[in-house]
C-alpha cells in the first residue's frame, strides 16, 4: 500500500462504529512499552546506540509482519516532512513527542493502521494495537503476539522483581497502557463529568479529555486508561480498566435518557442545528468541528437525528484536523482564516457522500 | 490573584490534571502555563501527567530518603545518577534500575502502591521466574490429577515439578540473594 494513503486518508479501521458498545466507547487502544537489555534508553542513548536498536527492529521486521499476518509500511520520521508527521500524531499513529523530535524515529505502521510499533520513542519499543469499540482483551492480544514475536529472538530488559524495565518508572512492571475512548456528551451535559472522575480515581484509573486544555474539554471525547503498571498482572489490569468502562457506559446511557426525558425538543433542535451547521457553513473552527460532530454523534446514537452514517463523525475528525487540511491543500502557512475555510469545504464535502 | 507555581505573577489561565496524586487544579500565570505544554488543540499524550507527577514526588524527598542516596553512585552501563534521575525523571538504561534499586523501591511504592511484579514473564530474558511459572502451573495440574485420581498423570507431574526445582536450586546458588547479578 502506498504510504501515500497514511496523509490523505481519512479512514480509519479503529475509530468505526461496529465495535461494542460503540455509542458510547469509540475505540479501544493497548500499548506496551519494552526495551532491549544493555543499550542505554532513547532519553539517554547517543546517535550510535539509537540506530542499533533500529537495525535490531529491522532484523525482526518479517517476524512481525507474519505474525500480523498483514505487510507493515516503516516510516522514518526524519525521511517525512514536519506536516506528515504531525498527520500521523492527529491520526494517534505516533505521538507528539515524536513528530516533535525525529531524529533516528521510526513507526512500523501496520496496513490496516490497527497496529502502530514505536521505534525509539520514549521507550525502544512501544507496541500500540487499536481497535473498534470496547475491545481491551483483544487489542492486548495482538500487542502481546508482536511482543513475544520480538522477545522470541531479542533480549528484551526485565528483572524478575521489577518487571519489564522502563524509561519511566510509572511504566515499570507490565509496560502496559490501556485505554478507551469515550464519547460522553450526556455526562457532560447534564454536569455530571466530575464524578466520574472521582469514581475513577479511587479505581486507579485516569479520566482526561481527548481534545482541550485542562478542564476546558472540547467535543465530549475522554480517554479513560490505567495509571498503575506494577504489581498486577495484565489480565487484571484489563479487566479493572473494562468494569470502570462498563460503569462509565451505564452511567453515561441513563444520562442521554435523562436528557431526552427532560427535553427531547430541545435536544433534537441542538442535534439538527449541529448537523445543519455543519452541512452549510462556509468556516468552521476547529473546536467549533468538535462540539458540532460530538451533537450530531449523539443524535445518531440515540435515534434522534436519521439520515447522517454515524462514521461521518470519525471521518470528519480526522479530516477537520489542521495538519491533515494543510497537507491537503499543499500548504504549510495556510492562515487561520483559510484554515477555517478549508475545513468547512472538507465537511461539506463529506457530508455529500465524497 | 496570584501565580499558584512562582507565586509572583498574575495568574491569567487555570488548569485542571488528573494525576496518580489526586485532582490538580491550578491557577498559572502565562510563564508557569507554557511549561504545562500546548495542549490545546492537541490530543493529549497518555503520559503528560507524569513528568507532573514526579517532580511532585522530587520536589519533597523525605530528609532520610535525600540522605540515602550516596554521592558518586554512578550507572556503570550509561553513566546516569541518582540526581540525574531526580532531574528528569527519567531511567538511563537497565542496568540502573540494579544500580539504583535501593533508591527506586520507596519510590515505586507510592507510585505504584507495589514493588513486585506480577504480569508477563519474557522467556529468553525471565530467567528462573519462567522456571517458577512452569513448577506452579505443573503443581495445579498435580493437584488436578489426583483429584480426579488419574495416578499415573499425577506421578509424571510430580517428577517434572522434581526435576524442575533442582535446577532452580542448582541456579538458586550461582545468583546473589536478592535475585540481581
Ligand atoms: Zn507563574
Ligand atoms: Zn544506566
Amino acid at each position: 500500500m502506498a504510504v501515500n494513503d497514511l496523509y490523505r486518508d481519512y479512514l480509519l479501521s479503529w475509530f468505526g462504529t461496529e465495535g461494542e458498545d460503540s455509542d458510547v466507547v469509540l475505540s479501544s487502544r493497548v500499548r506496551l512499552a519494552r526495551n532491549f537489555e544493555s543499550i542505554p534508553f532513547p532519553n539517554r542513548a547517543n546517535q550510535k546506540q539509537l540506530a542499533q536498536v533500529q537495525s535490531l527492529m529491522s532484523s525482526v521486521f518479517s517476524d512481525i509482519e507474519t505474525v500480523c499476518g498483514q505487510p507493515f509500511d516503516v516510516v522514518g520520521m526524519e525521511g517525512i516532512t514536519e506536516v506528515e508527521r504531525n498527520i500521523l500524531a492527529e491520526k494517534q499513529l505516533i505521538t507528539t513527542r515524536m513528530a516533535k523530535t525525529p531524529e533516528y524515529r521510526s513507526a512500523y505502521i501496520s496496513e490496516d493502521r490497527t497496529v502502530s510499533i514505536l521505534v525509539n520513542e520514549e521507550d525502544h519499543l512501544r507496541i500500540q494495537c487499536m481497535a473498534p469499540g470496547l475491545n481491551v482483551a483483544g487489542t492486548f492480544a495482538a500487542a502481546s503476539k508482536i511482543d513475544d514475536a520480538v522477545e522470541e529472538k531479542l533480549n528484551i530488559a526485565f528483572d524478575e522483581k521489577m518487571g519489564y524495565l522502563t524509561s519511566c518508572p510509572t511504566n515499570l512492571g507490565t509496560g502496559l497502557r490501556a485505554s478507551v475512548i469515550l464519547h460522553l456528551p450526556g455526562l457532560v451535559y447534564t454536569r455530571n463529568m466530575h464524578n466520574i472522575t472521582n469514581i475513577a480515581q479511587q479505581l486507579g484509573i485516569s479520566v482526561r479529555g481527548l481534545y482541550g486544555e485542562g478542564s476546558e474539554t472540547v467535543g465530549n471525547m475522554f480517554a479513560v486508561s490505567n495509571q498503575l503498571t506494577l504489581g498486577f498482572s495484565e489480565k487484571s489490569l484489563i479487566e479493572n480498566l473494562t468494569s470502570a468502562v462498563a460503569e462509565i457506559v451505564a452511567h453515561e446511557r441513563r444520562a442521554r435518557k435523562a436528557f431526552v426525558a427532560y427535553s427531547k425538543t430541545r435536544l433534537e433542535d441542538a442535534v439538527w442545528r449541529a448537523y445543519g451547521i455543519l452541512k452549510y457553513a462556509r468556516s468552521l473552527g476547529e473546536s467549533e468541528v468538535l462540539e458540532l460532530i460530538s451533537k450530531v454523534r449523539m443524535g445518531v446514537d440515540m435515534e434522534l437525528l436519521h439520515g447522517a452514517p454515524s462514521e461521518l463523525f470519525s471521518e470528519i475528525l480526522i479530516a477537520s484536523r489542521p495538519s491533515y487540511i494543510r497537507n491537503l491543500v499543499g500548504n504549510d502557512n495556510l492562515s487561520d482564516g483559510e484554515l477555517d475555510r478549508k475545513r468547512a469545504e472538507m465537511v461539506r464535502r463529506i457530508l455529500a457522500g465524497g | 490573584m496570584l501565580c499558584d507555581d512562582c507565586h509572583k505573577n498574575e495568574a491569567c489561565i487555570h488548569i485542571t490534571q488528573i494525576s496518580p496524586e489526586g485532582k490538580i487544579d491550578k491557577n498559572l500565570c502565562e510563564k508557569c502555563a507554557s511549561r504545562y505544554g500546548n495542549f490545546m488543540q492537541e490530543p493529549q499524550s497518555e503520559d503528560y501527567t507524569v513528568n507532573d507527577f514526579l517532580k511532585g514526588i522530587f520536589s519533597k524527598p523525605s530528609k532520610e530518603e535525600a540522605a540515602d542516596v550516596p554521592h558518586g553512585l554512578v550507572c556503570s552501563n550509561c553513566g546516569m545518577t541518582y540526581q540525574d534521575f531526580m532531574h528528569s525523571g527519567k531511567i538511563g538504561c537497565s542496568s540502573c534500575y540494579s544500580t539504583f534499586r535501593k533508591q527506586l523501591i520507596p519510590l515505586l511504592k507510592r507510585i505504584h502502591g507495589a514493588v513486585l511484579h506480577n504480569g508477563k514473564i519474557p522467556k529468553r530474558t525471565g530467567g528462573t521466574l519462567v522456571v517458577k511459572q512452569e513448577i506452579s502451573v505443573l503443581k495445579d495440574k498435580l493437584q488436578m490429577a489426583v483429584k480426579s485420581e488419574e495416578y499415573e498423570k499425577a506421578a509424571e507431574y510430580r517428577d517434572r515439578i522434581r526435576a524442575l526445582e533442582q535446577k532452580l536450586a542448582a541456579e538458586g546458588e550461582g545468583a546473589a540473594v536478592d535475585g540481581s547479578k
